[in-house]
């Protein structure tokens, strides 16, 4: 007699899936926000399972900050040449010559993403952006809708949310308004790792560890490189490291690791004291509703 | 999955191997309880207690407290998110909260108790397997745990847990601790509440949620976690009523895949197999499943909430909103519905005549509101058959004609195919939750 039971990680799977053909099924022109970091890659993997053995019928956008980490970059271009899938780029460099925006003093690109996100979507029509995002990671994504209600302006009003009751989604909006989704909403870093493992998924090389030459400010590691170079009175140790997260490569800290593999990374963050976003963001560090305040302008 | 053996290190959260966190299954539980209940105190203590919690947010939490000049770490800061409720100190908004042990992983759906937000708690338990109803050790049974009581019933959650909390108040009397026991268990006695248990607690000091509390030996059950990590809730969900709605039909315009016909869907309940005989509604054509398709390959049967992709032997034209089920074993096919809804809308009402978007599993349809049958206070639970009109909180029993058919079961009996939502056709927002048939609750 079988149990008829799914695993937290096939229930979790299911729902996505479900999340996303329900996008795909009743919206105009969805689009899947790639970052080329484990969330966006997740998803696309999970896109590539809920329409097979049809191609994934929607675009990805990449949001180039202009600061990628090489690596990232080619993890992208692999993905993109196996499963066929569309991708669009929207660059940010290109809307700072254009004087969209500018560039902040302390040279994080993190804000100044959003209008490019929002001009790009625009641009091309897109009625629904799915996007990374997890609960667990801050406080206010705990409230987060799966589908969640954006303003002809992209922004985010929490008290103007649609409930979501059991898996009935309501995607219906006006037009210029769109819908951000969330497909991996229910799902803990611990999930997405253990998710990663097992379905053996390919991600950049930065997750995993090794020896890199590094530099701690604040408290915070920096490898040395093009982005990060060493600073007058600065002195750099080569320390086996990984990233936890990947953002712009001028913030992005890494941390010190052993777990040069998939299986290690799961079992390093079972263990691990810091949430990933305090412990490798310095953009994520200004007040404690930082991320409050940067939902409601637009941002994931 | 290789299993590890070493190397967790020390208790971190969820200090386990990852073969044996991930291989749990999943329990989903909505909490509800008075604005001064503690319930997000007891979440935050659960998360602590069971180390799910994380270094920077446990400093976080410290320093605040401190500044405040609290006497402890106020652990409902852990959970209470959006800076306006931070300000006002109360819960404004479903809040949805993760934390695993080596049996289960768990999803919390942190609901706010007063009033003006039942809508949340609806939402809360609407997809819950368990609910938690917190009590004050002081104040005993009031309103508000009935009416709680009531939407956890009403939405089909098939457990509830009745937290006693605040006994380290009442000196971890088991007199007080017997005659809430008592008190609820009659009132619930008038509804359907599968299985009921009841636990003593104190979410500040930490009795009995996730160690056994050394205050009360004169309570035998176990302590709030352990109960929650053995609830048995596969029996709960119909694998016996095979539903299957199509989702999105799969037909790849590529010429590596060219006469594949698929139909999408996450199976609502029953147990589908290759083989079956299977009826496609509204067409009323039968045919037999070919295979059941993922990603990963055909398997040998689907279950709930599998997603798969259904092949069929004969082709028939089926198309989102259709439904898939068992020649012998057929959802009612109808365009009248009498429903149970709670009115979610703060910005209008709802009244007879009107016209809505309803979406049931994956049908839109429009729905014309005939009759307003009665109304219920949630607060008193008094039924007005004379109600024109339905606010924002409040339950009523409706009858709507839809312009479709539905292909629809009892919710008592089908969480799934027993459920839909009313949206705004002008506004788009969704603002009703309806619950099909079955008599209303009273008491």
């Amino acid at each position: 007699m079988k149990s008829h039971v799914l695993t937290q990680l096939r229930s979790l799977e299911a729902e996505s899936v479900h999340i996303m053909r329900e996008v795909v099924a009743e919206m105009e022109r969805p689009c899947l926000l790639f970052s080329g970091g484990k969330d966006s890659i997740v998803m696309l993997h999970l896109a590539v399972k809920a329409f097979a053995p049809a191609r994934v019928p929607f675009p990805i956008m990449h949001v180039d900050t202009g600061l990628n980490f090489q690596t990232v970059l080619d993890c992208r271009d692999r993905w993109v040449e196996r499963t066929g899938v569309q991708l669009v780029v929207a660059s940010v460099q290109e809307a700072i010559d254009r004087g969209l925006v500018q560039e902040e003093p302390n040279g994080s690109r993190n804000r100044i993403q959003t209008p490019v996100l929002l001009e790009a979507a625009e641009k091309h029509g897109f009625d629904a952006l799915f996007g990374g995002g997890r609960r667990d990671e801050e406080k206010a994504r705990a409230k987060e809708r799966v589908f969640s209600f954006r303003d002809d302006f992209g922004q985010w009003d929490p008290k103007n949310q649609r409930p979501e009751i059991w898996n009935l989604y309501n995607g219906r909006v006006h037009q210029g308004e769109s819908i951000r989704v969330f497909p991996l909403s229910n799902w803990t870093e611990l999930d997405i790792w253990a998710y990663i493992e097992a379905e053996n998924i390919d991600l950049p090389d930065l997750y995993l560890a090794k020896d890199r030459e590094v530099v701690e400010r604040s408290g915070m590691l920096y490898e040395v490189n093009e982005f990060t170079p060493l600073k007058d009175g600065e002195t750099a140790q080569v320390l086996s490291t990984r990233y936890r997260t990947v953002g712009d490569a001028n913030l992005t800290a890494c941390v010190e690791s052993k777990a040069a593999t998939l299986i290690d990374v799961v079992e390093e963050v079972a263990a691990v004291r810091l949430t990933e976003r305090g412990a490798t963001r310095g953009d994520d560090k200004v007040s404690e509703a930082a991320m409050e305040d940067r939902k409601k302008e637009g941002y994931f | 999955m290789t299993v590890l053996t070493e190397g967790a290190g020390e208790a971190g959260p969820a200090s386990e191997t990852h073969a044996e966190i991930v291989s749990g299954d999943l329990l989903r539980f909505a909490t509800a309880g008075s604005v001064d209940d503690g319930k997000s105190t007891l979440i935050g203590r659960l998360l602590f207690d069971s180390k799910s919690i994380f270094a920077d947010q446990l400093e976080s939490v410290e320093q605040v407290s401190k500044d405040r000049g609290n006497d402890y770490a106020d652990l409902s800061l852990l959970t209470d998110g959006l800076r306006a409720e931070r300000e006002q100190g109360i819960t404004i908004d479903v809040a949805y909260r993760y934390f695993a042990t080596p049996k289960r992983k768990f999803i919390i759906a942190d609901t706010p108790g007063h009033t003006q937000y039942t809508r949340n708690m609806v939402t809360g338990a609407s997809t819950a397997d368990v609910a938690l109803i917190l009590i004050d050790a002081r104040k005993g049974v009031v309103e508000q745990s009935r009416r709680h009581t009531f939407l956890a019933t009403l939405l089909g959650v098939p457990h509830v847990v009745v937290c006693v909390n605040k006994m380290d108040l009442v000196d971890y009397d088991e007199q007080v601790f017997e005659k809430i026991r008592a008190e609820f268990t009659e009132f619930a006695s008038r509804l359907r509440v599968p299985d009921l248990t009841f636990i003593p607690v104190s979410a500040l000091a930490g009795d009995n949620v996730v160690t056994r509390s050394e205050n009360m030996e004169w309570f035998d059950g176990s302590p709030l976690l352990s109960h929650l990590e053995r609830l048995h809730v596969a029996s709960d969900r119909n694998l016996v009523d095979v539903r299957f709605p199509v989702q999105y039909v799969i037909r790849p315009q590529q010429n590596d895949a060219r006469d594949y016909r698929g139909y999408a869907g996450t199976v609502a309940s029953g147990v589908m197999k290759p083989g079956d005989r299977v009826l496609a509604l509204p067409a009323g054509l039968e045919t037999t499943i070919e295979s059941i398709d993922t990603a990963d390959g055909p398997v040998d049967e689907a279950y709930p909430p599998m997603s798969v992709t259904v092949r069929l032997a004969d082709e028939i034209d089926i198309s989102r909103g259709d439904m898939i089920c068992r020649p012998n074993n057929a959802p009612t096919v109808t365009q009248d519905i009498d429903a149970q809804i709670c009115w979610m809308d703060e910005s209008a009402s709802l009244v007879q005549g009107k016209k809505y978007a309803i979406k049931h599993t994956t049908r839109w349809a429009r729905a014309l509101v005939k009759n307003i049958n009665y109304r219920v206070d949630v607060n008193t639970l008094h039924r007005d058959e004379d109600a024109t009109e339905i606010k924002l909180n409040e339950m009523a029993r409706i009858r709507l004609r839809v312009t479709q058919p539905l292909f629809v079961d009892a919710y008592q009996t089908n969480r799934q195919t027993g459920a839909f939502i009313l949206v705004d056709e002008a506004t788009n927002k969704t603002v009703a939750a309806g619950m099909i048939g079955g008599a209303a609750h009273q008491y």
